[in-house]
């Protein structure tokens, strides 16, 4: 792959994805409304905020550590926007594939959440502090059954003798449900749950939306950013959704539908792609929007003991099984 | 006594006082999501946990009471309908008794019970909106959508009814200002049947939610010791189990021939724990018994003149010649309102107006219910008194630039001055003795 052909796909999945994320956070916003029996905003909405937010005033509090306070969206926004580019997308390989694999996207998912806590911790507002405790806690307790089902899924693929196993376009390439037996299916199954318990605490929605908590302490983290760097945080936010969703697609249901239907050529290759952005669609609508309409907020100790208990639980059972289905199966 | 009032600096001494040392401060408001109306809370926290509060009013005080000094009596009435928007009949409702105890006029039988329905529909819209506003506080918008949607046709009804949905403008003294015909009758039978459709619901939704659940039960106790020594009232108090309602205690209106009963958590057969769950359940339970006493009351109303005095230029010059005092108590959806006037004759303003809202009541219950609470406790915790702190304010110090807080000393010395000087204004058997 030449360097000018990477770039030209990184800025067409940028672009894309862009485009992409800004449709479905306005479809789970208007979903969102319409399921609580509001109208809801145009389609366009978020387009709209950032639109907005770009031509208002940056301002940096007297109180805050300027560097860091500037730094930090900028840092969410890149750390998202690099993640994107190791996705892969439908039947196509990642832009960046070959430099770095499903433990470097689990990384670079981690940014925007540490870059969201540090800017907090910035601003020197004293909501951002404990919406920065409650992040970093919050993080501590969910990243655990995230790596054990990203773990899980790499370590049955190496021994299947299919590799490089943590690679995510071998893992999209080479769907597990197909060549587990029956344990496996259950323990599959219990990862994906637990992947799917976490989605919402990934993009700190509700009911885990605790460091911004609007009512309790005003946007939390947020609450000292206006115009470019809070339009920064909300396209990091729009793309990190994309992500997080890619992933789950992935890694639980990378199958493509142009296959079966025996089209193939470029028609079968974009029937894919769009295939793909509807299990995408299917995976915000389902861990996010209704997630968010059906719960109260919860507090950062139920949160972090619904993760390290029952989340981490259902997670490692599920990985006991992938090795016991091993030992069945004599992979 | 100018030691008695400090000034910023040794404020801040004394806050540093009252703090520990590891603690880290967290204001809420006087203007913060969490709350609907200006009053400020500073938190002194230490983790997630809060170790001690304060609460500073005073940002909302609009003089009323001095306004109304100001005014003759049926003017009087308008007035008192705005000292709160949501609990909008309650006081006028207050106000009507104190003056028709000073000036000794009877009510027809119609326009008490007229009254006592206007009453209960404000209470459930009410305890609607306070439903929408809790749920908001733990961050559960689906319900704050839907339990307004419901609360609309009650107050479609109230405007049917009246004229208005809020500021109905319904009692007047000696009765009521406009009949329910019988024709509305069906209509109000209609919301009675669709709130008593919903009653089930609404419990399910709040009660048998598993996130509201684990974010409302043991958050914000208040005992019952504690509740009845702070002398919390309405729904407040009930929930800790404090069998206590003007309605059950000192009925007025048709309330003695009702046979209302203060409601605790023990009417939905369950032990009385004093937490913002239990508050939720009274003020749900509360929806429905207003339904029944309602109901009752369309079945009991005997037909009648609805007010004793149909002409306002000869009730006001009846006003006018009236000499006393009197006391006027309503249960408001939030507890317990009380209005005490002082009438004399030949003057068309009253002179002396004291109006006591249920919030000043149930504002000291914050601290109790906020002790080793967590900084997400606070919103649902500071909503569950139902606080309405406009109708509450009653002073606010303003000296220059110079921010003042008064503590408890000086705040007697003053209300001793201003007692004397509203002494003052009292010509004749002034109670307090001053003559001449």
């Amino acid at each position: 792959m030449s360097g000018l052909n990477a770039l030209w796909q990184a800025i067409l999945v940028l672009v894309g994805g862009g485009a992409i994320g800004f449709l479905y956070k306005g479809l789970d916003r208007k979903l969102a409304a319409r399921l609580q029996g509001r109208i809801g905003p145009p389609l366009r909405q978020p387009v709209l905020d950032v639109v907005k937010l770009l031509l208002k005033e940056n301002v940096v509090p007297r109180t805050a550590v300027p560097w860091l306070f500037q730094a930090a969206p900028f840092l969410a926004f890149v750390a998202a926007v690099t993640a994107l580019l190791y996705l892969p997308v439908g039947p196509l390989s990642p832009v960046l594939h070959g430099y770095g694999d499903l433990v470097l996207v689990l990384y670079l998912l981690a940014i925007p959440a540490l870059a969201m806590a540090l800017g907090g911790l910035a601003s020197g507002s004293p909501y951002a502090v404990v919406g920065a405790q409650r992040e970093i806690v919050m993080m501590m307790s969910y990243e655990f059954p995230l790596a054990i089902a990203a773990v899980g899924i790499a370590w049955r693929l190496s021994t299947l003798g299919i590799g490089p196993s943590f690679s995510l376009a071998t893992i999209a390439a080479n769907p597990l449900w197909g060549s587990v037996g029956p344990l496996g299916w259950i323990g599959l199954s219990l990862l994906f749950a637990a992947l799917l318990a976490v989605t919402p605490a990934e993009l700190s929605k509700i009911p885990f939306d605790i460091p911004e908590a609007e009512t309790e302490i005003a946007g939390g983290l947020l609450v000292e950013y206006s115009g470019v760097n809070l339009a920064l945080f909300y396209l990091a936010d729009v793309i990190k959704t994309l992500v997080i969703a890619g992933l789950v697609v992935a890694l639980f249901i990378p199958y493509g539908i142009a296959a079966p239907l025996g089209i193939a050529g470029i028609g079968g290759k974009i029937l894919d792609i769009l295939f793909f952005l509807v299990k995408l669609f299917v995976v915000i609508f389902v861990a996010v929007t209704v997630i968010r309409v059906s719960f109260a907020r919860l507090k950062v100790d139920q949160v972090a003991r619904f993760y390290l208990l029952p989340t981490t639980l259902i997670s490692l059972a599920g990985l006991l099984l992938l090795v016991l289905d091993k030992v069945v199966m004599g992979g | 006594m100018r030691e008695a009032r400090l000034g910023p600096e040794e404020m801040a001494e004394k806050k540093r006082e009252k703090t520990c040392s590891t603690c880290f401060e967290v204001p809420i408001g006087p203007v913060h999501p969490a709350l609907k109306e200006g009053i400020r809370f500073t938190f002194w926290v230490e983790g997630e946990k809060i170790k001690k509060v304060d609460i500073r009013p005073g940002f909302m005080h609009r003089g009323i009471e001095f306004m109304g000094t100001k005014r003759n009596l049926v003017q009087l009435i308008y007035l008192a309908e705005r000292i709160c928007g949501i609990c909008s009949v309650s006081h006028p409702l207050a106000l009507v008794q104190a003056v028709e105890e000073a000036a000794g006029i009877e009510v027809p039988p119609r326009a008490q019970y007229i009254r006592v329905i206007i009453g209960e529909l404000e209470r459930i819209h009410s305890h609607l909106l306070w439903a929408g506003v809790a749920a908001h506080e733990l961050g559960f918008d689906t319900l704050l959508h839907y339990v307004w949607k419901i609360r609309e046709p009650v107050l479609d009804l109230l405007e049917d009814i009246t004229g208005n949905r809020i500021d109905y403008a319904i009692p007047i003294y000696g009765g009521v200002r406009r009949d329910i015909p019988p024709e509305k009758y069906p209509k109000l039978k209609d919301a009675l049947r669709y709130y008593r459709s919903l009653v089930e619901d609404l419990l399910n939704f709040f009660l048998r939610d598993p996130s509201i659940e684990a974010r409302t039960r043991n958050i914000g106790i208040l005992t019952r010791e504690e509740a009845d020594a702070l002398c919390a009232v309405g729904p407040t108090a009930r929930a800790s189990g404090l069998r206590k309602d003007v309605r059950q205690d000192w009925p007025y209106f048709t309330y003695p021939d009702l046979q209302v009963r203060a409601l605790t958590p023990e009417d939905m057969g369950l032990g009385v724990r004093g937490d913002v769950y239990d508050r939720i359940m009274v003020r749900l339970l509360e929806v429905s018994q207003s339904i029944q006493i309602i109901e009752r009351c369309l079945e009991e109303m005997p037909d009648g003149e609805i007010t004793s005095v149909p002409k306002v230029a000869a009730l006001l010059a009846q006003l006018k010649k009236a000499e006393g005092e009197g006391i006027g108590r309503h249960e408001a959806p939030r507890g317990e309102v009380f209005h005490y006037i002082r009438l004399e004759a030949d003057k068309e303003a009253p002179v002396v107006w004291k109006v006591k809202a249920p919030t000043y009541s149930n504002l000291m219950s914050w601290f109790p219910m906020f002790k080793d609470q967590e900084i997400a406790d606070i919103p649902i915790v500071a909503a569950s008194i139902d606080p309405c702190i406009c109708c509450m304010d009653r002073v606010h110090i303003v000296r220059g630039e110079r921010e003042e807080v008064v503590w408890k000393e000086e705040l007697l010395r003053l209300s001793w001055e201003k007692t004397k000087r509203v002494a003052s204004r009292v010509t004749r058997h002034a109670p307090w003795g001053r003559k001449g």
